[in-house]
């Protein structure tokens, strides 16, 4: 896990479900094979309806047509990020899409424990809402040590409640490779 | 203090005589079950972490029921099927996997896991389907996750979880004859909100609860995760037990509340005040009420999927669509194999809840998810444009039942079949006098 991570901002509204971040009919391509696998970086979050991709304005798209990698590294949500179904590839399409955490109010708990226990991003929580204060396309800065937010630009700061049990699965990689450090396996 | 279900649950299965809300902790797992859209990836998890020539850890609890995308051209879907056909060949797992195109096949797997005696009281069962919370209704523990956590268990057979404080729900008086169970959890899900239960469990108690049959507890449950609940659970009664040994000779242990168990929050509903409920576009959580939306016109109905495609969703809507015509085009899905037959072999007044359809107009497709989650542009019952479409499924965020266009509104059988019969929202009371 990295200390810092640094990039550019994609902003999200409300209630984010897992149909809007992968819609059910790309769920059947191998999750393990390089190149199969990169259809789900290719449609990550192409359920979102058009004027609520890329907020404030809208009709942002997440990852250009054509492309599988994303120009947005953190993802900046609302509410009940990840809620609707279990799908684990929901994560997965977010991280293979280039994303490297999520900051939202709060999660639904299956997208929150499938992003921890697969190691594919960091899912960061917030206090209060941030993503009206933040544009598609911001610069962002978060510190993982000090549980901080910053937007680059302005130099503003927001915090993130600290990672609390989650933060030793994310320093091992996956729920594997923890429950080897632990003796579990 | 007295514990929950929940807790007691999680506790024996803990191997521990108590635990608390909040606590982390490690369960053993009675059934793992997993389908065609997860199953190849839990396969992968499991292989590449526990080995290519791994056993899983104990042939009796898996089950593996493929549903989602059965009855599709779609190469990679059916590719996927085929994957776990190889795995069930493998690892010798036959007795627990239902074969789409042999006899066996079932269709969805909620509905199919009662059938088949997999959900037993005072169980732990995991699937990776957030649905995998119905088989509450049967007092057990049961919840959805994803690959990885399907993976572990696979190959270690216990998994950790954090124990969660139960919201107890309880409706005061019999069901009026026009609400279903489905009115009662679109009712809660629009008074707490589509997260107002996150990490937590939810029982659902009262005579208007006990007063229901086991199909219409597991309908309660299913919408569960619709709330962000961890599980739903109900209290084992002779209907639970009844229908389990009928199901299954495998012993089970019924687990009730402690005198003195303690409720995150208890919240209470009297039946009679609630009236046929419908969730609006875009979130199960936009409640209205069937009468008051008279002037949506509606495209199609859909009755289908595991919260709303069993045989007393069927006897509900045969109830309405009985000698009339539906005005949209109607579609029905029977949830598996053995209601499928139901529709068949049931009859009113003379005629098979088939006939009734059929001459009703409706459109009649195999047993499986079909277009609950849209799924392959071919699926049944897909929502290919901007449709506008009434449905007795669970989620109606946007794009759900297929395109970004379409919109839908959840409803009960009774609702959905009225409103079928006048293509616009209708209260289904005009047609239960």
């Amino acid at each position: 896990m990295e200390d810092i991570i640094r990039g550019k901002a994609f902003v999200l509204g409300d209630d984010i479900d897992t149909d809007q971040i992968i819609p059910a009919h790309h769920l059947v391509y191998k999750l393990d094979d390089g190149e199969e696998s990169k259809k789900y970086g290719e449609f990550a979050l192409s359920g979102v309806p058009e004027s609520q991709s890329g907020l404030p304005q809208g009709k942002i798209p997440f990852v250009e047509k054509g492309e599988w990698q994303s120009e947005y590294k953190i993802i900046i949500g609302g509410k009940n990020f990840g809620c609707g179904s279990s799908r684990e590839h929901a994560p997965y399409a977010l991280n293979k899409a280039g994303a490297a955490a999520v900051v939202a109010q709060s999660y639904a708990r299956i997208f929150f424990r499938n992003s921890v226990n697969g190691g594919y991003l960091i899912p960061f929580e917030t206090a209060n809402k941030i993503n009206d204060q933040i544009a598609t396309g911001d610069e962002i800065e978060i510190d993982v040590k000090s549980s901080t937010l910053k937007k680059v630009e302005t130099g503003e700061t927001f915090p993130l409640q600290p990672l609390g049990d989650i933060e030793e699965i994310l320093k091992s990689g996956n729920i594997f490779s923890y429950a080897k450090e632990a003796g579990m396996m | 203090m007295g514990m929950t279900i929940t807790e007691k649950i999680l506790a024996q299965h803990a191997g521990r005589d108590s635990v608390s809300p909040g606590e982390n902790i490690w369960i053993d797992v009675d059934v793992l079950m997993t389908h065609d859209v997860c199953g190849p990836g839990t396969i992968g998890v499991f292989k590449k972490n526990f080995g290519e020539n791994a056993n899983v850890w104990d042939k009796s609890k898996v089950v593996i029921i493929p549903d989602h995308y059965i009855f599709t051209k779609d190469t990679y879907a059916n590719r996927n099927v085929e994957i776990l056909r190889q795995f069930v060949k493998e690892q010798g797992l036959e007795n627990n996997y239902f074969d789409p195109g042999s006899p066996r096949y079932k269709g969805v797997c909620h509905v199919a896991l009662p059938e088949e005696g997999h959900t037993r009281p005072g169980e732990v069962l995991f699937g990776t389907d957030s649905h995998t919370c119905t088989a509450g209704a049967f007092g057990e523990f049961a919840t959805g996750i994803g690959n990885t956590d399907a993976g572990f268990i696979m190959g270690a057979g216990k998994l950790w979880v954090k124990t969660p404080p139960t919201m107890r729900f309880v409706f005061e008086g019999e069901l009026p004859p026009y609400l279903m169970a489905k009115d009662l959890i679109l009712h809660i899900i629009g008074d707490i909100g589509c997260d107002g239960a996150t990490y937590r469990a939810m029982e659902f108690a009262g005579d208007g609860v006990y007063g229901l049959n086991i199909e219409e507890r597991m309908t309660l449950c299913n919408m569960v995760i619709e709330a962000g609940g961890k599980n739903g659970v109900i209290e084992p009664d002779d209907v639970t037990i009844d229908f389990v040994k009928s199901r299954t000779d495998k012993p089970f242990n019924v687990v009730r509340n402690d005198p003195g168990a303690s409720f995150f929050v208890e919240k209470v509903y009297k039946t009679s005040e609630i009236i046929p409920t419908v969730a609006k576009p875009h979130s199960p959580d936009n409640r209205g009420v069937a009468q008051e939306l008279s002037d949506i016109k509606i495209t199609r109905a859909y009755i289908g999927s595991c919260t709303g495609g069993k045989m007393t969703d069927f006897k509900a809507a045969a109830a309405i669509l009985e000698g009339q015509t539906c005005q949209v085009p109607t579609f029905i899905v029977p949830a598996t194999t053995e209601v499928e037959k139901g529709l068949k072999e049931t009859k009113r007044n003379g005629k098979s809840l088939y006939e009734i359809f059929e001459a009703a107009g409706a459109h009649i497709g195999p047993p499986s998810c079909a277009a609950c989650l849209g799924g392959p542009e071919d699926t049944f019952g897909r929502l290919n444009g901007p449709e506008v479409c009434i449905s007795t499924t669970n989620r109606n965020f946007p794009g759900r039942m297929g395109s970004k266009d379409s919109q839908v509104f959840l409803a009960s059988p009774y609702t959905v079949a009225a409103s079928s019969l006048t293509g616009k929202i209708t209260d289904p009371r005009k047609y239960l006098s």
